[in-house]
């Protein structure tokens, strides 16, 4: 059936299909032109996209933060370089494997890594995973970089405080801005990771501190390793802060406080300037600029000493008899009391059914303002107070900066409280009790101030009623344009009081120290006016003083300037359950004044007139 | 005529239009294997001078395969298809691994990669069963041949290695179709291959490595994992896409500099020619490789005898299948089975057994015209 193909055939079938496999491998080849035409020539841009995408990464370059200085040009807080470890995960091919990697090698916290990893935000912008590596840790994980891709070290700078735990609250402290800080308007060109002034001026400050980020374009290969990078926008650097205070005197002051809880202010009555502001307990602000773990946070924040309240400005507690200063020039100002009129104090003061007794059980006898003041005499207090009404001391408390905030350059200031019927009403929607008004005069019951407030006062009170905003921040430095801004001093207006007032009382003041309640501040040094107080922490008390619990005793308060003739320097202390402001208070004034006596050695030795009452620069007069 | 027989005899069959072609897609290899790996090595002889030493050897592999006699080599096909077979035996067992295959053999400082030059050597079987045997009779004709085949395309693909089984496949059924079956048996095995595919599929599927696996089902939705299965088809299409009409120049190739592309300078050395060079560098490769083919298969056409048509028809085919295969599939049309481009990417075996077989091929033609002498 089948015969054999003859050679001829078998080559003239070949040539056939030969023939048809060139048509073939035409049409494949055509086929193949267009699926590269397709895609090079059609898509080529889409595809050119992916792959500028494949190979740049955006790393934000992070500003140097400004430095801040005091008012001599030490230098409280700068930056150093510190190793951080980004993870970008676009570039990470198992992010389990990785976090398991991570935690083996630096040991750290497993979920704080995931959460870190797994929160929303651009794959392609390198997340920060740890700051504040150590340069052995650093090291292991650039000698393991190859296994981990996706994974690099920064050098970044790190806020550094060399002082340490001095002049920390009013500094404060930097941290990762927070997700409720990213939703507002202020920081909108931040982005997650960055480092934002949390408290004290870093944060009040901050947007001339935190200068501008900038950003450089890196060509990553495959494994996510840096080949070249390339700088798109500098980083600017932020300003730098010039202080108000001189840290030797804030750390004297801190020093001073010791293990007590307390504060102590210090100002420049001519100008407002801050010139140490020491809150006790304190803290590092290098450890809590470094991120915390949740339990690090839980103890500072439920340790019963509040490290973190800066008492000064965020501490109320009632006056006690510091109140006596705006009560006197009120006294004398309503024409309630000449300056020689007086008072007969037996001991006790009684309103209604009730007596109020004066701190001295047998009374002062007949008392003057100016013996008034020397003494503390409870009673003329009280008989001024109940003469005057609580809304004419209210008025002159506020004219003095009482129940409102001094507007210091530090987050969360609070106000006080000077009270008045219409507070009364607002804020406990209560009719005001007569018997009230007899607590307040000797700065007990509603009234509570600050010892940022009182230190206002005083000052305002040496500089015959010149006021000035208390501040902490004297000049600007910018970086960019090389300038030092000074910041000039906020007048707040003048006291509408007669200069014989503050006369009168600044005497009355001058001998509290030299033979009064104060004789603990007397110095041999310079001429100190001053005023103590106690302020009741516990209404009803028992027995001696010694017996009652620490944390029921009284506050000790001394509110001081200096030098009486021409004042440079005004104090407040509170020490909190120390009791009488004259014995725990008092020196520790006295030693703040002498130290900057000694660090200021321009201020012209006291001298000259005292007698004439017509003192140098003092001649403001009321209308 | 005259001038046919006078000019004939010796160097004159040494095409010089053929030998330019193979030349030049050497050259753009060269350069780049050269582009992809410079200044990623250092101690190690670099790539590019590797492959230079590789097409020395295959210059002379060409020359010697020129200057054969054909009809001799086929005598000895049978017994270098058992040597080859040893071979894959050996690798089978001794053979070094790299990437999760065992296929070389270590002969000093070099690696042998037997399952290239079993590509040749099949071709040379086939082709001298196929011209002793009459052409009837599916035994003899499709069945007794696809034995001949099996031992070698098992070995092969239990290395694994696909790209050369399939090749393996490829040059059989080339033949197979080309010159061993009557035009209607053509019809007959279609039907049959269409139907026995599931069970075929399902054999040659279960006996896949997972990452064979991977890289098929990869094919089939690259853009699902970038990082994943697909990553290395999705990178090939970015690296030859984003060259775009012009290229991004000599070293420009970001993709495969970066190594975004993997295997830049073996199997994916045609996506990174094609984003250094553009749609018209893609367009000068093709042509050359279309010119190159269509010489060869002007030679089997005019061959003097079946051998020399059937040796040709084989080479061309396998020519073919790895151009078709490594382009389609860096340009994401087939799945990847890692089949490199003939003369342009880098490896020794490969390079020397494609200029061998183009000797080979030039051996066929200069037979035909020393018929005229």
């Amino acid at each position: 059936m089948v015969t054999g193909y003859s050679s001829e055939s078998e080559f003239g079938d070949l040539h056939r299909r030969l023939f048809i496999l060139r048509v073939g491998l035409l049409l494949v080849v055509a086929l193949l032109g267009l699926r590269l035409w397709h895609l090079q020539i059609r898509e080529g841009p889409y595809y050119r996209d992916l792959s500028e995408n494949n190979r740049t990464r955006l790393v934000l370059l992070e500003p140097a933060r400004g430095l801040i200085y005091d008012r001599h040009g030490v230098l409280l807080a700068n930056n150093v370089p510190s190793f951080s470890l980004y993870v970008t995960l676009e570039d990470v091919k198992d992010r389990e494997f990785l976090i398991q990697q991570l935690t083996d090698l630096l040991g750290l916290d497993t979920a704080l890594v995931r959460k870190k990893m797994t929160t929303k935000g651009s794959k392609l912008i390198p997340r920060k995973i740890k700051d504040r590596m150590t340069l052995r840790d650093a090291t292991l994980v650039e000698s393991h970089r190859l296994d981990m891709p996706g994974v690099m070290i920064q050098v970044e700078s790190q806020r550094n405080y060399p002082g340490g735990v001095t002049s920390a609250h009013l500094l404060g402290y930097v941290g990762e801005i927070s997700a409720d800080q990213l939703e507002k308007p202020e920081f909108l060109d931040l982005h997650q990771g960055s480092i934002v002034g949390q408290y004290g001026v870093e944060k009040s400050y901050d947007r001339h501190m935190r200068g501008m980020a900038g950003q450089k374009s890196v060509e990553v290969d495959a494994l996510g390793h840096e080949k070249k990078a390339s700088v798109v926008e500098r980083p600017q650097a932020g300003n730098d802060l010039y202080l108000t205070i001189d840290v030797r005197l804030q750390k004297v002051a801190e020093d001073l406080l010791g293990e007590e809880q307390g504060a102590i202010v210090a100002l420049d009555p001519n100008s407002g300037d801050i010139l140490a502001m020491a809150s006790r307990p304190g803290f590092d602000p290098n450890v809590l600029s470094r991120e915390l773990t949740t339990k690090q946070w839980v103890e500072i924040v439920q340790d019963e000493g509040r490290p973190l309240n800066n008492r000064a400005s965020q501490g109320q507690y009632p006056p006690g008899s510091t109140f006596k200063i705006p009560m006197a020039v009120a006294a004398l100002e309503t024409k309630t009391m000449s300056p020689s009129s007086t008072v007969f104090c037996n001991g006790g003061y009684q309103f209604g059914k009730r007596l109020y007794h004066d701190w001295k059980a047998g009374g002062h006898g007949y008392v003057d303002l100016h013996n008034a003041l020397v003494h503390s005499c409870d009673v003329y207090f009280y008989t001024i107070g109940q003469r005057m009404g609580i809304d004419v001391m209210a008025e002159f408390g506020k004219d003095f900066g009482l129940g409102k905030a001094t507007g210091v350059e530090l987050p969360s200031e609070r106000s006080g409280i000077m009270p008045s019927t219409a507070w009364k009403q607002k804020a406990k929607n209560e009719q005001w009790l007569p018997g009230e008004t007899i607590s307040a005069a000797i700065g007990q019951g509603y009234v509570t101030v600050t010892p940022l407030q009182m230190a206002s006062l005083v000052g305002t009170v040496a500089n015959d009623g010149v006021n000035y905003r208390p501040r902490l921040v004297q000049a600007v430095m910018d970086r960019t344009s090389g300038n030092l801004q000074e910041l000039p001093a906020v007048p707040r207006g003048k006291i509408n009081a007669k200069p014989e007032t503050f006369r009168v009382i600044k005497d009355a003041l001058a001998d509290v120290v030299t033979k009064g309640t104060a004789t603990k501040a007397k110095s041999s040094m310079v001429t100190i006016g001053g005023k103590t107080g106690t302020a009741q922490v516990a209404a009803l008390r028992t027995g001696p003083e010694e017996n009652i619990p620490k944390k029921f005793r009284d506050h000790a308060w001394f509110v001081a300037f200096a030098p009486v003739e021409s004042p440079k320097i005004a104090v407040a202390v509170l020490v909190e359950h120390m009791g009488h402001g004259g014995a725990a208070a008092a020196p520790l004034a006295k030693e703040v004044i002498e130290t900057y006596m000694k660090l200021t050695p321009q201020i012209p030795a006291v001298t000259s007139d005292l007698s004439g009452g017509n003192w140098p620069g003092r001649s403001a007069k009321d209308s | 005529m005259i001038n046919r027989l006078t000019e004939h005899r010796g160097l004159d069959s040494f095409d010089i239009r053929y030998v330019a072609l193979i030349v030049a897609i050497l050259g753009i290899g060269v350069l780049s294997i050269y582009s992809v790996t410079h200044g990623h090595q250092s101690g190690t002889a670099p790539y590019y001078l590797k492959q230079l030493i590789w097409i020395g050897l295959g210059a002379a592999a060409f020359l010697v395969m020129w200057a054969s006699d054909y009809h001799h080599l086929a005598r000895f096909a049978y017994p270098a298809y058992a040597v080859i077979l040893l071979m894959l035996i050996f690798v089978l067992f001794e053979g070094r691994m790299s990437k999760g295959a065992q296929r070389w053999i270590a002969l000093g400082p070099l690696n042998f990669q037997p399952s290239e030059f079993a590509k040749l050597v099949l071709i040379l079987v086939l082709a001298h069963y196929y011209s002793k045997t009459p052409r009837v009779g599916w035994l003899q004709r499709v069945i007794v041949p696809g034995l001949l085949v099996l031992p070698g395309l098992l070995l092969i693909l239990k290395q694994p290695d696909l790209g050369s089984g399939l090749s393996f496949v490829a040059v059989y059924a080339a033949m197979l179709l080309m010159v061993g079956v009557r035009s209607q048996a053509l019809g007959f095995i279609l039907l049959f291959s269409i139907m026995l595919f599931p069970f075929a599929w399902e054999g040659v599927w279960g006996s896949l490595h997972d990452y064979q696996r991977q890289r098929i089902m990869a094919f089939v939705d690259p853009g699902y994992d970038p990082a994943g299965k697909g990553y290395h088809a999705l990178q090939s299409k970015i690296a030859i896409g984003s060259g775009e009409l012009l290229g991004k120049g000599l070293y420009g190739g970001t993709q495969s500099q970066l190594k975004f592309l993997p295997e830049g300078h073996t199997d994916f050395v045609f996506a990174v020619f094609a984003e250094e060079w553009g749609f018209l560098g893609v367009l000068v490769l093709l042509t050359l490789f279309v010119a190159l083919i269509w010489l060869s298969l002007e030679i089997a056409s005019k061959a003097k005898d079946q051998l020399g048509a059937l040796l040709a028809v084989g080479i061309v085919a396998m020519l073919c299948f790895c151009v078709v295969i490594n382009i389609g599939m860096t340009a994401g049309m087939f799945p990847i089975v890692g089949i490199p481009l003939p003369l342009v990417s880098y490896g020794g075996s490969a390079t020397i057994m494609t200029m061998a077989s183009l000797g080979l091929l030039l051996n066929v033609k200069r037979k035909r015209l020393s018929l005229f002498y």
